[in-house]
């Protein structure tokens, strides 16, 4: 590609647009929740524009730590199953025929349109004693009664993990798609049996889109507050449950915004840290 | 993504039943001048209101009404403060929660009232009264509802007796709660069965130890909701057989034949209210005080606790309500009132000792 900077002051027109809108739909939101983030909370959604340190200073506690703490660990454990999973079965539609692939991209799309209360919903009935797999597991005899499995961390992170699946897919579907066959036909000439490629030359391969999209689903998954709420248990409530809470509920914006900040902050290290430990581990 | 708690119970609970006779309510007609705007929430509440109380209202008194829709929680309180520095008023009237009535008075939203206009507002029970401080009034209470605890009646056929009853063992993980201090109340509560009453709740010291009981409720506790809806289906179901609901909803759900039942404890139910205030900066105060003085007549009150399932906030004597009418909306016995001064003082404090109870 080439690149070159515009000869005359108005080659620079077309990036105006979206300079204008990143700043006026992006940088102003953010600066006035960062500026919010240190006002003086009133209560009834009402608050004083003076600058305080109060907010930043009760979200440090043990509490809120552990808290983060909830919210990493099920959006880790959901980037990963959706990777686990979503990986293979990425893989093994690439290379099947072109009518199969329309049809799951659809079904993965439609995932996406749904609302997340409804799955929610969905789930919660699913896991049910009276109406779920908890009659059927009965039925069969695995169970001696009927059991719930919700609301629980599994629930949690079943629910979650069936959102973030079509963005594993979306995800990893143009990369996956551009590997040449020559490749799987080569190791296998090698003597590779076709599992063992698969994990010996086409994962390694792929190593640097995997950790790509395993941390965006991680950061996606991270805002998740809804599904905490209706399929978990309260120590399985995000730190995005306790955000919505305090916005939402106990109209507290400058404690919501100090929490958001925090928890952006963190995630930002955090993906930086992967990011530099995955370049370094590319080189070795 | 969405946020299920705009859904309010009343929207869920009859719009179905609610929407023919809102298509069949007189249009309002607006015969000159503005006509009064009243706010009550939207959905099941707004309805109500558009088919059984505003068209009776402008026949008695040639009043006009613009029905507003309001949301629950706090947003209508911050979007009323924020007209009312801009001198506009988006409602005469409005129907708001205890403590975003106090909120409102703090910053003297709310238009001090003539009682003397109001001869009326000496039936509704003093409880449910609100003064500035220098004796002005700020709000009258409007309607009211209760909590008390359901039980589906497959799974557990016996009546419970109290609320101490929900911190037996035989429950284990099989109660529905509400989620959040400010709207579960299971600190008044629990002051009211183990302590003596809600007067207990008077210091930290206090606070805690009654919170430390309401946490040996966790063990039994399946689901900590917010949303009504999920709590409800799931104790019609029997998934969940036994927790705190509104009394009128569960009464309904029973109606329509659903094993389930509310029970009354004998500490009490929890009562919980919405109050008429009236915006300052409203210059339709006395068409407002005529509404208030209309809604709360005794003959008014029985209404909407026949059509709407609130509870009176009238003396049950002045009222023609049979014993069975009384008892679907209402009780005798002496309620458990939220200590709503405490949730308008400390609410970030509460809020988070309730978090970190709850949480860890």
């Amino acid at each position: 590609m080439i690149q070159s900077r515009p000869r005359t002051p108005l080659g620079y027109l077309p990036i105006l647009l979206p300079a204008f809108a990143l700043i006026a739909f992006y940088i102003v939101p953010f600066g006035s929740m960062v500026g919010m983030s240190f006002f003086h909370n009133l209560g009834g959604g009402a608050y004083e524009e003076v600058f305080t340190l109060e907010n930043y200073a009760r979200l440090v506690s043990p509490f809120f730590l552990s808290v983060l703490g909830t919210s990493f660990e099920v959006a880790f454990l959901v980037a990963l199953f959706a990777i686990v999973i979503g990986f293979p079965f990425t893989y093994l539609l690439v290379n099947a025929r072109r009518g199969t692939q329309v049809f799951w991209l659809i079904v993965m799309l439609s995932v996406l349109s749904l609302s997340e209360a409804i799955i929610g919903f969905a789930w919660s009935t699913l896991l049910s004693r009276t109406a779920g797999i908890g009659v059927l597991f009965e039925a069969l005899g695995l169970t001696e009664k009927a059991q719930s499995y919700a609301p629980s961390l599994g629930a949690v992170l079943a629910g979650v993990t069936y959102i973030a699946m079509p963005y594993a897919v979306l995800l990893l579907y143009p990369i996956l798609s551009r590997i040449e066959p020559d490749i799987e036909q080569a190791s296998r000439t090698l003597g590779a049996s076709p599992l063992r490629a698969f994990f010996n030359v086409i994962v390694p391969m792929h190593r640097t889109p995997i950790v790509v999209s395993f941390v965006m689903i991680f950061v996606f998954t991270l805002g998740s507050y809804l599904l905490p709420q209706i399929l978990g248990r309260p120590t399985n409530w995000t730190l995005s449950v306790v955000i919505s809470d305090q916005a939402l509920l106990q109209s507290n914006m400058p404690f919501a915004a100090a929490l958001s900040i925090f928890l952006m902050t963190v995630t930002i290290l955090l993906v930086l840290l992967v990011t530099l430990i995955n370049r370094k581990g590319a080189k070795a | 993504m969405m946020k299920s708690s705009a859904l309010s119970r009343r929207t869920l609970l009859k719009t179905a039943s609610a929407l023919p006779l809102a298509l069949a309510a007189p249009a309002v007609l607006r015969a000159g001048g503005e006509p009064l705007k009243v706010g009550v929430y939207g959905g099941y509440f707004q309805d109500s209101f558009d088919s059984f109380v505003y068209p009776e209202f402008t026949k008695a008194t040639g009043i006009e009404i613009e029905s507003i829709a309001v949301p629950t929680g706090e947003a209508w309180l911050i979007q009323l403060q924020q007209a009312a520095r801009a001198k506009r008023a988006p409602a005469d009237v409005s129907m708001m929660a205890t403590v975003s009535i106090m909120r409102g008075m703090r910053t003297g939203l709310w238009a001090p009232l003539d009682e003397a206009a109001m001869p009326n507002v000496s039936n509704i029970l003093p409880t449910l009264i609100n003064r500035y401080d220098d004796g002005g009034l700020a709000a009258v209470g409007a309607v009211s509802w209760y909590v008390t605890v359901a039980t589906n009646t497959d799974v557990f056929p016996e009546p419970i007796e109290s609320w101490a009853e929900l911190w037996e063992p035989k429950y284990e993980d099989s109660l529905g709660l509400l989620a959040l201090v400010s709207n579960s109340y299971l600190l008044e509560i629990t002051a009211k069965t183990f302590f003596g009453g809600t007067d207990y709740l008077s210091s930290e010291e206090t606070i805690r130890e009654v919170l430390a009981k309401v946490a040996e409720l966790k063990p039994n506790t399946r689901l900590w909701y917010r949303d009504e809806a999920q709590f409800e289906q799931a104790l019609k179901s029997g998934e969940i057989p036994i927790g705190q609901y509104y009394h009128d909803v569960t009464g309904l759900a029973a109606a329509d034949g659903f094993p389930v039942r509310s029970n009354f404890p004998k500490e009490g139910g929890l009562r919980e209210s919405g109050n008429w205030g009236v915006a300052r900066v409203s210059d339709k105060i006395d068409e407002a005080q005529i509404f208030i003085d209309y809604m709360s007549q005794p003959s008014v009150q029985a209404m909407l606790a026949r059509n709407l399932g609130t509870a009176p906030n009238v003396a049950r004597e002045s009222m023609d309500l049979t014993d069975e009418e009384f008892a679907a909306v209402s009780s005798d016995i002496e309620p458990v009132i939220p200590r709503y001064d405490l949730h308008f003082e400390r609410t970030d404090w509460l809020n988070q000792i309730w978090a970190e109870m709850l949480q860890a």
